[in-house]
């Protein structure tokens, strides 16, 4: 019954989608408003049914309703209910499902805002989002059904349909398969989400944008219109990666956070394009530059996305995330085609018209800066691309399999994000139009200095490698400048009469765009220094201890204790192993690495035990051990400094988002103020 | 002010934009085209191949003609593939005094020590050798181990088994079928 | 076994041969740390992306225990990788061996790179060098009136 339910919510839903996309062109075509609207009513009309559908889904999960075949492959009796919950997202066709639910909310919550303004924009926004929308329900009902249910014939065979098949009954396995091993982690309750969340929250922009190419319009009031939209998607994309960093780190047994698997990349790309997005709209608010340039971006952040989620599940690249092959990869490619050709046609049409006859006036102005942010992130974008193409070329090219790994990406990109760093660090000081070397100098030199100053502290306490010390200099370099910004602008207010602190706050309050951007900037900082720190300087061991031997890595020592082998609750066996951390003969505390192996996918895991601290983490792998007696036991160790910084970047992403993105009142109401003043209209009461 | 010159390198920029992308477009496409096609199938015509087995003997294209040949890809890291072993084994003997069928193992990635190892283990005798460079596996399209391939006399695909044997019988009926006249 | 020790006096024969110069790793057991070195830039030729350094599974294991069999033989670090590639292909390498097609992957990012950054500059230097529409206004006793007014609010 719940089953049904949800199919129903998933088949309206999709009915009302192909429904709302024909009546907003309809009501385009006519120039009907009441058509328009009837379009913005279906599209709020998905989400609840969705939301039905999800739910019925979630329920049947939690209900270990194991007739449902999706209930059976990724749910198990023995997993406890906070997965069995999130095993929504955990197969292919229920994080279809999911991928569908938040884009009908997103698209609901954009028809609740006031359109007044923006009724030429309406229908297109709608058209792209419903459109979307469709394609992605298509997938769900005709290839990969989360609610088909299993059913046994008289010959005993078992197949699946969605309702009872003529002399057939339902076959209810005793036991699901269970959820993969790697994604039973408190990590999964959150990753997969926010990664989802920042994909599809970036339909939303570029739905804007198209809605912009249609009408002709070459004013930039579709950034503004979604600038909000854009800064949350990008902290929904960047905490998704982060937090996938972080649970690859804890559960993955690596030593590492991030291995420049195609998937990881797939995912990468987009914050890549979102993230030169972000800065560059701003010069087309300010200067009306970059048309091209933003367009260009929202529409491959747009793709990309799409592409990401392809790459997954197409059978087209093999990675540890990569779903089962099915027949949906010629479809999404289909779907890729179309909406690449099609934005891309628009654009082409509207190029001409979308030239500015504004010019760059300094090669070290803001704009020409900010220009070369674009070429940069835009670089580094098509250096992983290629990364990822390049093995499939290679197959059909010259029969070849090659695998590109860790080492490409990094040299490769290792000098643009040197310069992104020093960008960060020179753009805020430089000018609208003009710029001169000499008054970006007078600007630089202090907080130059001071990093130069900072660099040299380094070098003498034993720093040596020229790449960390390198990294290390621009991000001392960017923090001073940041800090600089704040100071000085502080210090204009207190000349005022304003004290510090009050200076400071009003400061960040009249311009949370800007100052909520350097706080993330600040952010960006911090993961540099984690990255820097585990990249040069980790070190790693393995050995084979009897009880009471130690491994020795940098200043670091572990002993093995003990061992001790039992089952757990969920259906695990698990080898937990004891050793005590010393650090320069120092004890420290207790780690706990353990092999955890799931009796009914017979999949192993390595939990590493961890000992965090802002320093390092000492990082400790059970690789192997004598079976039955525990007498001697091979350890991996890490040595991982600095790497505590990348997750608290990640938490000052989110304060700088929230500062950048808080709406403001106050300001809200000056602006249209200054608007209708402009117009010569009467104020509007809102 | 568009500068003749001006708009040339536009045009020309967007032709190799959009070539660009149709190669990207078409690469993609022809990958995921191969990756549907799966595995071979009954009719297709056998790969060729060379086989050199852990005592060095070669078979190629030459020794395998006209014979009817069954192509076993396992490995010893394989646990479903120890299901099989005893019932290949026990096939082989069958059709070993005739010179006309021959059983061939490829060992699927796999380390000399250990492959050798599970030979001995169960007793197989027939020619195995590494997989060198995973050729035979993609040259078969096959996906995981053990897959099992029948090649007729004519040298077409005639029997496919993706997964291990549940016996004897399976093998044995599907030789015999082949072996008539 | 006769076999196997006559295999591997055979590889060992042919791999001395070959580089004359390489550093004779290790000698009777070399150590797991050398090992993850070179398994470090290897693949598990079975599961998909997950360096062999890390790769849990039995058969990685028995990779890993293969590393340390061929070090111990006497095999250099390259020649641990050439037998890895004759055995399982070029893709168990963790980037592309050079040659061929495959030098499209080391040359194209630094040609992209400079390509792009020869456009941005172009489209930068382009852009100052626009006829300065504005120059036309400096003629008019409006202008010098302005600038008057803000020289005089600037002091």
């Amino acid at each position: 019954m719940i089953a049904d339910l949800g199919f129903f919510g998933l088949l309206t839903a999709f009915l009302l989608a192909l429904y709302g996309c024909a009546a907003a062109l309809y009501g385009h075509w006519q120039r009907s408003p009441r058509w328009v609207a009837s379009a913005r009513a279906a599209t709020l009309l998905t989400f609840p049914l969705l939301t039905l559908s999800a739910l019925s889904l979630v329920y049947s999960l939690i209900d270990l309703d194991f007739q449902i075949e999706y209930v059976a492959s990724v749910t198990s009796r023995s997993m406890p209910l906070y997965l069995r919950a999130t095993a929504l997202w955990g197969g292919q066709a229920g994080s279809l499902l999911f991928w569908s639910w938040l884009m009908s909310a997103f698209a609901a919550a954009v028809m609740l805002r006031d359109w007044r303004r923006d009724r030429d924009f309406q229908p297109w926004v709608i058209l792209v989002c419903l459109a979307t929308l469709a394609f992605f329900l298509a997938m769900v009902l005709f290839f990969e059904n989360p609610f088909v249910r299993l059913w046994q014939g008289i010959t005993g065979t078992v197949w699946t349909a969605l309702w009872q098949p003529g002399g057939a009954l339902p076959y209810i396995p005793r036991d699901g398969n269970g959820l993969n091993p790697l994604l039973r982690h408190p990590g999964m309750i959150i990753h997969p989400p926010m990664l989802y969340l920042g994909f599809v929250s970036f339909v939303i922009p570029f739905a804007f944008a198209i809605a912009a190419l249609v009408t002709g319009r070459s004013d930039d009031r579709w950034i503004r219109v979604t600038r909000r939209w854009t800064l949350v998607a990008w902290l929904f994309l960047s905490l998704g990666l982060l937090l996938g960093s972080r649970w690859a780190y804890d559960v993955l047994g690596w030593g590492g956070y991030w291995g420049w698997d195609p998937v990881e990349i797939a995912a990468f790309m987009p914050w890549l394009t979102g993230t030169a997005f972000l800065h560059s709209v701003m010069i087309q608010e300010k200067r009306g530059l970059f048309k091209h340039w933003n367009l260009l971006l929202v529409i491959l952040t747009y793709d990309l996305v799409i592409f990401g989620t392809f790459l997954t599940r197409s059978g087209v690249l093999s990675s540890v995330h990569a779903f089962a092959q099915s027949a949906i990869g010629p479809l999404f490619f289909l779907f890729i085609s179309v909406t690449l050709a099609v934005s891309l046609a628009l654009l082409s049409r509207r190029w001409q018209a979308l030239k500015s006859d504004v010019e760059m006036t300094s090669l070290l102005s803001r704009e020409a800066l900010f220009l070369l942010n674009n070429f940069l992130f835009v670089s580094i974008l098509v250096i992983c691309f290629l990364g990822v193409i390049f093995p499939l070329a290679s197959e059909i090219l010259t029969g070849q399999q090659i695998t590109v790994g860790p080492i490409y990406y990094e040299s490769a990109t290792r000098p643009l994000w040197a310069a992104l760093l020093l960008l960060m660090g020179v753009a805020p000081l430089s000018a609208w139009r003009a710029s001169t070397a000499r008054t970006l100098g007078r600007a630089i030199w202090k907080p130059l200095l001071g990093s130069v100053l900072v660099a040299a502290i380094m070098l003498l306490n034993g720093i040596r490698q020229p790449g960390a010390l390198l990294g290390l200099w621009l991000c001392a370099y960017v923090v001073l400048v940041t800090s600089y910004e704040f100071w000085r602008g502080a210090q204009a207010r207190q000349a005022k009469g304003e004290n510090f602190a009050l200076a400071l706050w009003r400061l960040v309050a009249r311009n949370r765009r800007r100052y909520g951007g350097y706080i993330i900037h600040v952010g960006v900082v911090l993961i540099a220094i984690g990255i820097i720190g585990i990249e040069f300087f980790q070190q790693e061991t393995q050995g084979r201890l009897a009880i009471g031997e130690q491994l020795q890595a940098s200043d670091y020592a572990i002993e093995y204790v003990s061992l001790a082998e039992f089952q757990s609750a969920d259906g695990r066996l698990v080898d937990r192993a004891v050793v005590n951390v010393y650090r320069d003969g120092v004890f420290v505390r207790e780690l706990y690495p353990r092999q955890d192996f799931y009796m009914e996918s017979q999949q192993p895991m390595t939990i590493p035990g961890l000992h965090s601290t802002w320093e390092t983490d000492v990082y400790v792998l059970l690789v192997s051990w004598e079976p039955i007696t525990g007498g001697s036991a091979t350890f991996k160790m890490y040595v991982n400094p600095l790497v505590s910084w990348v997750w608290l970047g990640g938490f000052v992403f989110i304060v700088g988002t929230l500062v950048a993105a808080w709406p403001n009142r106050e300001m809200q109401a000056v602006e249209l103020q200054a608007r209708s003043r402009a117009r010569g209209l009467p104020l509007k009461a809102r | 002010m568009n500068k003749p010159k001006e708009e040339q390198t536009s045009i020309l920029g967007r032709v190799l934009a959009w070539i660009f992308l149709l190669a990207v477009l078409a690469l993609v496409a022809v990958q995921l085209d191969r990756s549907q096609r799966g595995v071979l199938t009954r009719g297709e015509a056998a790969p060729d191949f060379t086989l050199t087995t852990f005592d060095g003997q070669v078979f190629g294209s030459s020794e395998i003609e006209g014979k009817v040949v069954l192509v076993n890809i396992w490995a010893s890291w394989c646990k479903p593939c120890e299901q099989e072993a005893e019932a290949l084994q026990a096939a082989w003997l069958q059709y070993e005094g005739r010179g006309d069928v021959l059983f061939l193992g490829v060992d699927y990635v796999d380390t000399e020590k250990e492959a050798l190892a599970y030979l001995d283990r169960w007793d197989i005798s027939y020619p195995n050798g590494p997989d060198l460079g995973t050729q035979i596996y993609t040259a078969f399209r096959a996906r995981g181990v053990p897959e099992t391939f029948i090649i007729n006399k004519m040298g077409e695909v005639a029997y496919v088994k993706i997964g291990p044997f549940q016996g004897i019988d399976e093998i044995t009926s599907v030789i015999d079928r082949l072996l008539e006249p | 076994m006769k076999r196997l020790a006559l295999l591997i006096a055979l590889l060992v024969l042919s791999g001395a041969g070959a580089t004359p110069a390489a550093a004779q790793e290790g000698g009777p057991t070399p150590s797991p740390d050398e090992v993850n070195a070179i398994a470090k830039n290897l693949y598990c030729p079975v599961c998909a992306n997950v360096p062999l350094d890390v790769c849990g599974t039995a058969a990685c294991a028995q990779w890993r225990q293969q590393i340390a069999d061929l070090l111990a033989a006497g095999y250099s670090q390259q020649q641990v990788y050439d037998y890895f590639v004759q055995q399982y292909g070029p893709s168990v390498l963790a980037a592309p061996p050079p040659g061929g097609f495959n030098w499209l992957i080391y040359l194209l990012p630094p040609a992209i790179v400079l390509l792009g950054g020869f456009l941005v500059w172009r489209s930068l230097t382009a852009w100052k060098r626009k006829p300065r529409l504005k120059a036309k206004l400096c003629n008019t006793k409006f202008a010098k009136k302005i600038e008057d007014e803000l020289k005089a609010r600037r002091s």
